[in-house]
């Protein structure tokens, strides 16, 4: 059993993650000017349309292409002995510090903590009759769950076919689809706790919730 | 209390001038304000012992500067006033002008339209003490005073679809259509009809529309106002505006504004001014026929004596047109011509407006022929004298020609070997009866025949495709496959494409990735030399050069530049070619000459190739390289040939013709919603983007964010707006079988 607590700890002893900015390819690396501390946007837009802030441009072949940073955060290091040089694909150019969100955060909490559920397959999901009427009635969490337990409907094309749940015994501590919507082959269904744990992951969540302070 | 309304309704006329001049003459309408301030506080102290006489003092002063105002309007401040919530909407006119009405296209909110209004109405006349009602339809975009749901007047597709609708119903009823315009611009939505697409299905409908069609002008926004405003006659209220851009947008494209900046009110101005968008420019250039003049500062609900003006304008225009192409009427028509408003009374003189079979045509051709006749002098044409008569005669020779060809021999050659294949058939019927049992006897007792050797080859093997295209082997390469370099896709995140090295992509690959099928987008050059047939292409109206009509600040030296850069005098190269040994006119418009939009040389051009390839029954293809609209500098010189081309499409596509569109890159704006979105042909290349209004005019206009590939061509064939979407390397084999196989009757080769 994970202890949640101390997983805490360990992610507030480091709330970041480092993101090693690579060469895509070989070329000429030309950097941008950007500095050790200075912050960095990653792709922005509703659509992620909007690249990343520059930070270098390799050359091969005279083609030019940007490398842009992949995520927000700031410039821990930079290469720049490597400026005007031939690197190698693959071969560092700089370091990217992404200071974790508090979203962020409980996500990885309970990527942690949760055993999930994916979808098999492409389709809608939906709830079978009594859990659906139970989870509507007193939510998801006083839903218990085990091994072989007829726990969904796939609809598909008009096709209903009913789906068990695999997996350890627990309650369902977060659903991750909405009805009438596609969920595509292996995304997460339900994520699910053991009993006991319950008690002890909403606390950690509540903690983070209150206390984590946001570095950016 | 009496004052009270008085110095409420002074107060609202105070307000309504201030917005209208924003911050311009600021001492009169300070004065204005501090005499209203004064009385007003004179009234409720009860200092004022007359409150009446200071009212009607205050009234005399109230209107004395606003003839002052009236006389320093510049075309902004009318901008302002079309767009003031106080503004006579729709609504207003139909409660006021009409004697009954009832709305057809929804009511209020309850539409799929709020900014489309159709109703049907009826007008009473008499003569004598005999009383007559005659029924019309009215459309029109609803701007309302000032309801969010009205969305300012700018219809989405589904309300033009529905003006199309209901214009049909008028042709079958045969009741005149009054057209009131009040949009800023059409809403740039793609989802089906699409609002390029249902435009461009609007104006060819009325193009051909059957009866007489009357529009009036108040705020005619670009393509969105063109959508009903193909009409016999066209007024205008005199403080409207009619433009192909709004002084704001025209000023961020001059003042190179980026998104989400905002352009100084003195450009924005000076935009409006260099526009030339006023009822007056108009009536000058010979897109409006004539004005409705408003009450000073803009007519507001309450002018009634307005409304009265609109009444007698509306069927004075009516009755023109009717009576321009239909029997005798020497005096009233002598009437109309001569008498103004105040000394005839129109709603005592009666005009039947139903027509005949033969005068809805000769209503049709006149309204064509006057579209295709304006903005003739807008552009350049350095064609010689000699040149010119030379064209007339060769003209004149097709048409005898064609006449004699087609409509005389083929005709009665068809109709003979129609006849002859008709006894043929029966003969063959006849003979298979008689011989059935000769042949049965054959069968069982004869020698079967074997099959050649290359027969059975040709059965038992794999056909060979003939791989002429997947060569490689180009008429025309650009420049660009000259260049020592590599060039990533764009989708190599998603695909995983590898480099390609340009040589390789520009001449081989024909710019299209080798992993993925990504089309880079290459040169027109690319497509008329490689598609059409070596040493086939004859370009015809070369001479015709796009010019300055307006005058646009800096334009000459632009277009000088473009010249210098392509060595082409407009965006659009006209020409004859042959695919595959069949004979086409084809319409090219090039990205590159000023982002191939279309003005009145491009739209000259246009109708006159479109013309030719009626003249010598050949197939019509309009390659559009890629546009970016109407020319907003030559103003509604570029805007009316929206209207202008799609009649000359119309004509050609009667005719028994293929008018077929090929998209490619980028092509947006006016064209695609008149003369290139009415085909019913229409195939885009992979590397096409096609829409309304690009991604940054949808941002500045709504405010609302698009997705990366909205107007992608893939999009817009789920949307249903176009037919197909082509790869590069095919368009010559697509385009042979449509020659073949797409269009009417009366082409040479068919």
């Amino acid at each position: 059993m994970i202890d949640i607590s101390s997983l805490l700890e360990s992610i507030k002893a480091e709330p970041y993650t480092e993101l090693s900015v690579r060469a895509p390819h070989t070329g000429v690396v030309r950097f941008e000017g950007l500095q050790p501390g200075q912050r960095v946007n990653g792709p922005g837009g509703e659509w992620k349309e909007v690249p990343g802030t520059l930070i270098a441009t390799i050359t091969r072949e005279n083609n030019p292409k940007p490398v842009a940073a992949a995520d927000k955060g700031v410039i821990q290091a930079i290469h720049t002995g490597l400026d005007g040089k031939f690197v190698e694909a693959g071969a560092e150019l700089g370091v990217l510090r992404h200071y974790l969100s508090r979203d962020e955060v409980v996500r990885m909490l309970l990527r942690e903590s949760l055993s999930l559920f994916c979808a098999p397959e492409r389709a809608k999901y939906y709830f079978v009759p009594d859990i659906d009427k139970k989870v509507k009635i007193s939510g998801s969490r006083t839903v218990s769950v085990q091994d072989g337990m007829e726990l969904f409907i796939a609809s598909r094309m008009k096709r209903e076919i009913p789906l068990c749940y695999t997996g350890p015994e627990g309650i369902i501590y977060e659903v991750y689809f909405n009805q009438n919507e596609n969920v595509d082959t292996g995304s997460p269904l339900i994520g699910v706790c053991p009993p006991d744990q319950r008690g002890v992951i909403e606390d950690v969540i509540a903690r983070v919730q209150m206390e984590w302070v946001e570095m950016e | 209390m009496d004052w009270d309304k008085q110095l409420h309704q002074l107060t609202e006329r105070l307000n309504y001038v201030r917005d209208i001049f924003a911050d311009k003459h600021q001492e009169d309408i300070g004065l204005l304000e501090k005499r209203l301030a004064e009385l007003r506080q004179g009234i409720e102290a009860g200092t004022v012992t007359k409150p009446r006489e200071g009212l009607s003092t205050l009234e005399d002063l109230f209107f004395f500067m606003e003839c002052k105002l009236e006389d320093r309007l510049t075309p902004m401040d009318k901008v302002r006033i079309v767009r003031h919530p106080q503004r006579i909407c729709l609504r207003d006119i139909l409660e006021n002008v009409y004697d009954n009405y009832t709305e057809i296209g929804g009511q209020d909110e309850h539409t799929n339209d709020p900014a489309m209004l159709i109703a049907r109405a009826y007008i009473t006349r008499r003569r004598g003490r005999k009383v007559f009602h005659q029924s019309v339809l009215v459309i029109g975009h609803e701007k309302g005073h000032g309801e969010e749901f009205r969305n300012g007047g700018s219809a989405k597709p589904w309300g033009n679809a529905k003006v199309q609708h209901y214009m049909q119903v008028a042709e079958t009823e045969g009741i005149p259509v009054h057209a009131y315009v009040f949009t800023p611009g059409g809403d740039p939505v793609e989802d089906y009809p699409g609002a390029a697409q249902q435009i461009a299905r609007n104006i060819y409908e009325m193009a051909g529309l059957e009866v007489p069609v009357v529009a009036i002008f108040s705020e005619g926004g670009s393509g969105g106002a063109e959508a009903i405003a193909l009409a016999d006659r066209r007024l205008m209220f005199s403080h409207g505006y009619y433009s192909v851009i709004s002084p704001e947008g025209a000023a961020a494209i001059e003042g190179r504004l980026k998104r989400g900046e905002r352009a100084s009110a003195e450009l924005v101005e000076r935009c409006a001014a260099n526009l030339h968008l006023t009822a007056e420019d108009n009536v000058r250039f010979g897109y409006i026929d004539r004005i409705i003049q408003e009450p000073v500062l803009g007519a507001r609900p309450y002018h009634f004596e307005f409304f009265r003006t609109i009444r007698q304008e509306v069927i004075r225009a009516t009755d023109e047109v009717v009576l321009g192409i239909r029997g005798f009427a020497p005096m009233r028509g002598t009437a109309l011509r001569r008498l103004r408003d105040r000394e005839l009374n129109l709603d005592e003189m009666y005009v039947r407006w139903n027509l005949s079979r033969k005068a809805r045509r000769r209503l049709v051709e006149k309204r064509q022929k006057h579209f295709l006749r304006i903005s003739r002098g807008a552009c350049l044409n350095r064609r010689s004298l000699w040149g010119r008569l030379s064209d007339a005669w060769a003209e004149q020779w097709w048409e005898l020609y064609n006449r004699l060809i087609y409509d005389f021999y083929h005709r009665k050659r068809r109709s003979f070997s129609n006849a002859l294949e008709e006894v043929e058939s029966e003969w063959d019927l006849l003979k298979r009866r008689i011989t059935a049992p000769w042949r049965t006897l054959r069968r069982t007792f004869g020698k079967k025949r074997e099959a050649s050797a290359a027969t059975e080859k040709e059965l038992t093997t794999l056909s060979e495709w003939d791989r002429t295209e997947e060569r490689g082997d180009w008429a025309w390469v650009t420049a660009r496959a000259k260049e020592d370099r590599a060039i990533t896709c764009p989708n190599t995140g998603v695909h995983g494409c590898m480099d390609l090295w340009a040589p390789d992509l520009y001449n081989e690959f024909a710019g299209v990735c080798a992993t993925c099928g990504h089309h880079f987008p290459m040169e027109y050059q690319w497509l008329m030399y490689n598609c059409f047939d070596q040493n086939s292409l004859f370009e015809f109206n070369a001479e015709m050069e796009s010019g300055n009509p307006l005058d646009f600040p800096g334009m000459d030296t632009r277009l000088a530049d473009a010249r210098e850069k392509t060595g082409l005098k407009s965006a659009c190269i006209t020409l004859e070619a042959r695919v595959d040994g069949t004979q086409i006119v084809a319409a090219i418009l090039t990205a590159s000459f000023r982002g191939g939009s279309v003005g009145a040389a491009e739209g000259a051009k246009l109708v006159a190739a479109a013309e030719r390839a009626r003249r010598k029954r050949y197939p019509f293809i309009v390659y559009c390289h890629g546009t970016a609209g109407i020319r907003i500098q030559e103003g509604t010189h570029g805007l009316v040939q929206m209207p202008r081309c799609t009649v000359a499409v119309r004509r050609y596509i009667e005719a028994g013709g293929l008018y077929l569109v090929i998209y490619d890159t980028q092509s947006y704006g006016g064209p695609v919603a008149s003369f290139l979105g009415c085909s019913s042909y229409q195939f885009a290349i992979r590397s096409s983007n096609i829409g309304f209004a690009g991604p940054g005019v949808i941002k500045n206009t709504t405010g609302r964010d698009i997705p990366p590939d909205y107007h992608n061509c893939f999009q817009a064939l789920s949307r249903g707006h176009i037919q197909g979407v082509w790869d590069r390397r095919d368009v010559r084999a697509n385009l042979r079988q449509a020659l073949m196989t797409m269009g009417g009757r009366n082409l040479y080769y068919r």
